[in-house]
């Protein structure tokens, strides 16, 4: 067992335990380790091509890892499942690019996203229940979409976008959610406001944001982990990594 | 449940095209049957059946534009499962023939007394009866598609990779259907036909009939897929097209969507074939031609992908100009058709009903644009505090 997470399986969110992975002789996970707690938002910086991407594929059933264990809720061996189901347990994911039902409507963006049942025949017969409808209206007023419930996605700023695809991790329910560069591409003002909504997001899950942009990390004002050649560098406040040794040569320093 | 699911398939253009449907599927049968030849308003039989026909390709391509249109799936293979609906019905024909067989054998059908064959294979128990023939015409396409979309669609076979493994499963359905061998005539296929559920098969009024059932049969389908795609599972499919890895992490099994569309529009494709057989005669290994199902796929383009609709009347406008043009012209059909695909492609991407209902759309959002501003003009002008 690895030093760094020492035996915290059992009360964590998520554990990943000397977790490696290789593309064509390509080491892109080289024994990471970490843990998430329930509630905790976490940042994850670090270079390109540190493992951010891939750590994200490997947790929500994209990629199978080569060795190593992933354990949500303690006792869930997500190595062993799929994307739909891990997807079921309450793990959402937003990808680097946003990525939304253009041709649809916001309205139905969200409805498709919600926490219901996913069959084929259930889906065919469902009806918009009032208990839904309320739902999916909170949501449009958290992430600040209620004006444009009925445009269709294609036409929504970039951030706009971002905020669709928060929403529908919103609508999934997850008890952790995985958040690939929200802020990419946003103005300062859409930054800032997106720190907000994911601090208040994160007061009823867990969240794990990775990001390049250090000032919105700051803003966040969480513990960080720092990503190089697949494996942690540092783990700690922001101060504290950022004054580190190797983050400043690996990464900060470039 | 069942009536919501209807409720919401019944949109305005839907309504239009079914109660036009099911008027022809009573006008043209009186119009044939109730008039004389010299008549200005007759229909002579051979225009009853050439429509007939049409129908049935009308109702192959909204199959295929659910899979295409709503789900993406860009199927080369769908005249396979038509062929397959095709055959089932065929065999019923060929058992009813009975003794009347140029061979006279009251069980064995001609091509196989001519190949020396004592007992009737056990693929072919049962097709003496109309009801069993018709359930194996929508089962036997809705199966094959079932294990095909099972192994494709969980391997995650996509886009031009999947469009090339239909064209190779119609085209092995090609070959083994021209092996003597299969049981099913070969070469030949099945034809002579004499009867149909007891009425002669020729007739004004079986041909009417079948001209009826297809119309009926389109419009039935038309509602049951515009109830599909206007469901949630519905837009699922559209997401699926749109953005697949976003409904897999949503939670849904893309695989199982895929499929259930699949197989019920594989099962449509079967009741086309069905009712397309009675009405041209014959049913060949031609049928299985890979060029037949990308020719489906050209009615489904010209007509607008993705609207239900455009489909139907894409087949039925590009079958019209190939009976008129194949009169005309014949060796040059396949220059027309490919230059048909070529200038949609290029000049009406969204098929001619996807155009003119951007064309609406477009009015209706430049008016109601324009009475916004006129609105605000006059309460500018009214009231200059509370403009906005």
């Amino acid at each position: 067992m690895n030093t760094l997470v020492g035996n915290t399986k059992p009360n964590s969110i998520l554990y990943l335990d000397g977790v490696s992975v290789s593309f064509d002789g390509f080491k892109a996970l080289n024994s990471l380790s970490f843990v998430i707690e329930p509630g905790e938002l976490r940042a994850i910086i670090g270079p390109n091509g540190a493992g951010k991407t891939t750590m994200m594929d490997i947790i929500t059933g994209k990629t199978r890892p080569d060795s190593g264990e992933v354990f949500f809720k303690g006792s869930i061996d997500l190595t062993q499942k799929d994307e739909a189901e891990i997807a079921q347990l309450g793990i959402g994911r937003k990808f680097q690019k946003p990525t939304v039902f253009e041709s649809h409507t916001v309205w139905d963006n969200l409805e498709l996203a919600l926490n219901r049942k996913r069959g084929v025949f259930s889906t065919l017969f469902y009806r918009l229940t009032a208990e839904d409808r309320a739902r999916i209206e909170e949501i449009l007023s958290t992430v600040r979409l209620t004006n444009r419930k009925d445009d269709f996605a294609a036409n929504l700023s970039h951030g706009q976008k971002q905020w669709l695809e928060i929403g529908m991790l919103l609508a999934q329910e997850p008890e952790l959610l995985l958040v690939d560069e929200p802020v990419a591409g946003m103005t300062d003002a859409e930054t800032a406001e997106t720190a907000v909504l994911l601090k208040e997001i994160a007061k009823t899950r867990s969240v794990v944001v990775v990001e390049h942009d250090m000032g919105f990390i700051r803003d966040l004002g969480v513990k960080v982990t720092c990503l190089a050649e697949g494996s942690v560098l540092a783990e700690g406040s922001i101060d504290f990594v950022s004054a580190d040794q190797k983050v400043i040569e690996n990464y900060l320093g470039r | 449940m069942i009536t919501s699911f209807l409720a919401k398939a019944l949109g305005r253009n839907i309504v239009i095209a079914v109660a036009i449907l099911l008027v022809l599927a009573a006008l043209v049968p009186a119009l044939n049957l109730l008039t004389t030849s010299d008549h200005p308003l007759h229909v002579p039989t051979y225009i009853v059946s050439l429509f007939g026909k049409y129908l049935t390709y009308a109702l192959l391509a909204l199959a295929l534009d659910l899979v295409w249109g709503f789900c993406g799936i860009l199927s080369l293979g769908h005249a396979a499962f038509f062929a397959l609906g095709g055959y089932a019905m065929g065999m019923y024909l060929m058992r009813q023939i009975g003794a009347r067989g140029s061979y006279g054998n009251p069980l064995l059908p001609d091509f196989m007394v001519f190949l020396n064959w004592k007992e009737l294979p056990w693929f072919w128990y049962g097709f003496d009866m109309f009801w069993f023939a018709a359930l194996m015409a929508v089962v036997v396409p809705g199966l094959l598609a079932f294990v095909f979309g099972w192994f494709a669609f969980r391997s995650r076979v996509n886009g031009v990779y999947l469009s090339i493994i239909t064209q190779a499963m119609t085209f092995a359905l090609l070959l083994a259907f021209f092996r003597n061998d299969m049981g099913f005539g070969g070469n030949n296929g099945l034809t002579d036909f004499k009867d149909i559920l007891g009425f002669n098969i020729q007739a004004n009024g079986t041909r009417s009939a079948l001209f009826a059932a297809s119309a009926i049969a389109l419009a039935l389908s038309l509602i049951i897929t515009s109830g599909i795609v206007r469901s949630k599972y519905g837009k699922i499919l559209v997401g699926v097209r749109d953005a697949e890895s976003r409904t897999r992490f949503l939670g849904y099994r893309v695989e199982h969507m895929k499929l259930f569309a699949f197989v019920v529009s594989a099962m449509m494709a079967g009741i086309a074939g069905a009712l397309y057989v009675p009405q041209v005669g014959i049913i060949n290994p031609g049928e299985f031609d890979p060029a037949n199902s990308i020719e489906v796929v050209i009615w489904a383009a010209v007509g607008g992908r993705g609207t239900l609709i455009g489909p139907i009347v894409g087949a039925i406008l590009v079958n019209g100009g190939k009976s008129i043009f194949t009169a005309a012209f014949p060796e040059f059909w396949l220059f027309a058709l490919g230059g048909l695909f070529v200038l949609v492609t290029l000049f009406l991407p969204k098929g001619i009903v996807g155009t003119a209902r951007q064309f609406v759309e477009r009015r209706k959002e430049y008016r109601k644009a324009r009475e916004a501003e006129d609105a605000r003009t006059f309460a500018a002008a009214a009231e200059p505090q509370a403009a906005e």
